[in-house]
């Protein structure tokens, strides 16, 4: 047998070459994000202080902190992750294990995944026409928060309905083999064996939800408030709402060190977010047993 | 026979969206007798097996026509509750499947799900005394708490047998259940399933021909979906009555 | 499908299909050194014997072989069960042929008492009932094998003509008694012969139908039954 030879032939060529393109197209990707990191990070990071995260903006916002827009912008995520997770997550759950067409399941799918890819402003008049008009709730916390849960509603299902799709066949013949019923299956051994899975899923969707600005802008979020949020019925400051006005309608020179300020708090937020999520994936593969 | 027999099959056939898998199926399992079942894949053997107690009702598109008794009531009559059914006939699957529970909670589960046990005390002694019909109760009495994913493949097989055993069914069904294991873990669920057939009556599909020999009291040999053949697995090894279930024992086809 | 234990079977047959011209043979050199007062032939076969026995013990060893890892079923179960019987009883066969040989060399010390016609005809009738058991062994005939069954009942009454015409001449003159029951125990000898070859006929049957035809029982073995 012919093994040793080092000549490099034709094929070794053609593999170094696509090995090197590769090689490039990420580092194109990995430098254009550093950039827009350190851009952002650099222009704001002059306006942090322990004050920028718990005062009030003032001098017509060209001063003091962002606290209404960070209490916001968790409080819109609070309401849209009650909303979107009980349903998203029952949803899935009739989806894997209930649902005996698969017709009506493939319907159904098709429409989640639509929905997931609909532009978020889409959703923003959506709660405008049906929370904010029609539901009478007016622009307010709630119907920020339920736009926002709606926006979330199909990531949720979809990972939701993965998580449920790692648990083993297995596991649910044996249940269903003892004589347990569906639910009983579903409550005792589908979901505590898929938690970890749903709530990386819900976990990421927040993260979507804090930085989305579309949904809200005609629901919820307002461009400025001295009053915290007594109500569900209150308008409330947030975040990515709070850059966009001071990038659109602000002249102080100092509104746009705090945009910029305010983006590295977001982005600070989503990456705590989603750092979570990865802790509690990491977390769940090495428990998991089969 | 002079027993009436505990399944009564009679002209079973079985469809997935109207594709037939079993076709006019006829046979008497007797009580607290090993029935094997084997024939080459896809033959309808685990079709069979499976619409005993029901596990195909979670395939949409599962159809069935003609009788399946136990004790003589029909099973797919509209009045049968399935979790009752299930109960009553449970079940082993090919490859060891034991909960991600401790071992204890494995074995609790049936128990749990159907209230069976009004105190704790009552649960531990019959987790314990279905550990110890499965021969396993030695091997880990003193790790009840672990997981059962510590045990070997053997041992968890054996689990899910006293899992299954635990509720008191009345019928085992057995889907090669030793398809994955080493010989010597193969040979202590053969000697299992034996000791239990003074309890249960037991409905086993095995590949291994040598296997239904050794454990069954009677076999049956499907193809394409039909029994071909029924008889004690005497003579069923030694002369079949069929040609075509000579050739396949002896492993000219299939 | 053709399989690699097809071929260690055929192996097997080939042996004992060896093991019964052998046998065969065996018996019509006895017989032949019997009739024609040949003591060199009788010696002869008293020593070929040892060949016999060495293929018999080779087949069994073929046999538990094959049983131990093969593990075989239905057909070859039988089969190969039967070869182990049918290998018993020819060997059996050859014994009685040396024995046989061994009395012939006896009879030389006494004049001739008869010329022999009835127990060549005897030899000459197991010989036959061996060549068809392997005919009907090779060509999976149980019909044939029930015939070797009925001729043993010819051999039987030969017998009993043979040990009464000898009697006879017992009767007649003491000087004949010696010989004559050196004679009379030879066509014993080939009576047993003939119940030998009777059981190979009953394992062939058996082999090819599954039924057990021994000892007067013609059984199916199929209890119950679908």
């Amino acid at each position: 047998m012919e093994i040793t030879g080092n000549k490099k032939g034709k094929r070794e060529f053609q593999q170094s070459l696509g090995f090197v393109a590769l090689q490039m197209c990420l580092l194109a990707v990995i430098i254009s994000l550093g950039v827009l990191l350190v851009f952002i990070f650099v222009k704001g990071i002059g306006v942090i202080n322990p004050d920028f995260f718990i005062k009030f903006p003032e001098d017509g916002m060209s001063s003091g902190g962002i606290f209404p827009a960070i209490l916001g912008t968790l409080l819109l995520s609070l309401v849209a992750v009650f909303f979107a997770v009980p349903m998203g997550v029952l949803t899935a759950v009739w989806l894997v294990e209930y649902s005996t067409s698969y017709k009506m399941v493939r319907i159904l799918r098709i429409g989640i995944n639509s929905l997931a890819g609909v532009p978020s402003i889409v959703f923003g008049l959506f709660g405008l026409a049906f929370f904010v008009k029609f539901m009478g709730f007016g622009p307010s916390l709630l119907s920020g928060g339920l736009s926002l849960g709606v926006l979330i509603l199909p990531t949720v299902i979809r990972t939701s309905e993965e998580a449920l799709l790692t648990v083993p066949v297995s596991f649910k013949e044996a249940s269903l083999g003892l004589g347990a019923t569906r639910w009983e299956t579903v409550y005792r051994i589908i979901l505590p064996n898929s938690i970890s899975g749903i709530l990386t899923g819900i976990i990421l969707s927040v993260g979507r939800a804090a930085g989305e600005t579309a949904p809200i802008l005609m629901t919820g979020a307002t461009f400025f408030t001295m009053r915290l949020p007594n109500s569900l019925f209150s308008e409330v400051m947030a975040l990515p709402y709070h850059i966009y006005a001071l990038m659109t309608e602000g002249t102080h020179p100092n509104q746009l060190a705090i945009a910029y300020g305010t983006a590295v708090v977001l982005m600070m937020l989503v990456l705590v977010i989603n750092s979570i999520a990865i802790y509690i994936r990491i977390m769940a593969r090495r428990a998991r047993q089969w | 026979m002079s027993e009436e027999p505990k399944i009564t099959v009679r002209n079973f056939n079985a469809y997935y969206s109207g594709k037939m898998a079993l076709k006019d199926v006829n046979i008497d399992i007797p009580e607290n007798k090993i029935m094997a079942m084997i024939g080459p894949s896809g033959c309808g053997k685990s079709t069979f097996l499976r619409s005993l107690n029901r596990m195909n009702d979670l395939i949409e598109g599962f159809t069935v026509t003609g009788g399946m008794m136990i004790d003589g009531k029909n099973i797919y009559d509209k009045d049968v509750d399935v979790t009752k059914l299930r109960r009553n006939v449970g079940m082993v699957f090919q490859k060891p499947n034991p909960f991600p529970k401790t071992i204890f909670e494995n074995i609790a589960y049936g128990l749990k799900i159907n209230k069976l046990c009004k105190s704790r005390d009552e649960l531990s002694g019959k987790v314990e005394e279905s550990l110890k019909e499965a021969g396993l109760w030695e091997e880990v009495k003193d790790e009840l708490n672990k997981s059962a994913f510590a045990l070997s493949g053997g041992q968890q097989q054996r689990l899910c047998i006293a899992r299954a055993m635990v509720v008191r069914p009345e019928i085992i069904l057995m889907d090669e259940p030793t398809a994955s294991l080493d010989p010597i873990s193969t040979a202590k669920i053969e000697e299992l399933i034996q000791e239990l057939k003074k309890s249960y009556t037991i409905v086993i599909v095995t590949h291994n021909m040598q296997q239904a020999a050794r454990v069954a009291d009677r076999t049956a040999f499907f193809m394409l979906g039909e029994m071909v053949e029924y008889s004690d697995t005497s003579v069923m090894f030694t002369k079949p009555e069929k040609k075509i279930t000579e050739e396949y024992i002896t492993g000219r086809f299939g | 499908m053709e399989r690699h234990f097809d071929e260690e079977l055929k192996a097997l047959k080939k042996n004992i299909l060896n093991m019964a011209s052998m046998v065969d043979e065996l018996t019509g050199r006895a017989i032949k050194a019997l009739k024609e007062r040949d003591e060199a032939l009788a010696e002869e076969v008293e020593k070929a014997d040892e060949v016999v026995d060495l293929l018999e013990i080779e087949i069994d060893k073929q046999c538990l072989d094959l049983m131990a890892r093969r593990q075989p079923l239905a057909i070859d179960l039988r089969f190969i069960t039967s070869v182990m019987k049918i290998n018993n009883d020819l060997e059996r066969i050859g014994d009685l042929a040396t024995t046989i040989a061994h009395k012939s060399r006896i009879l030389l010390k006494y004049p001739p008492l008869k010329p022999l016609i009835d127990i060549p005809r005897m030899a000459d009738m197991v010989r036959e009932m061996i060549k068809e058991s392997v005919n009907a062994l090779v060509e999976r005939d149980s019909v044939k094998a029930m015939k070797i069954i009925e001729m043993d009942n010819e051999v039987d009454s030969l017998y009993v003509q043979v040990f009464r015409e000898i009697l006879t001449y017992m009767m007649e003159n003491n000087e004949n008694i010696k010989s004559g029951i050196e004679l009379i125990l030879i066509a014993k000898y080939i009576e047993r012969m003939a119940d030998h070859v009777t059981n190979i006929a009953e394992d062939i049957v058996y082999m090819i139908e599954g039924k057990t035809i021994k000892h007067g029982f013609e059984t199916i073995d199929r209890a119950g039954g679908a």
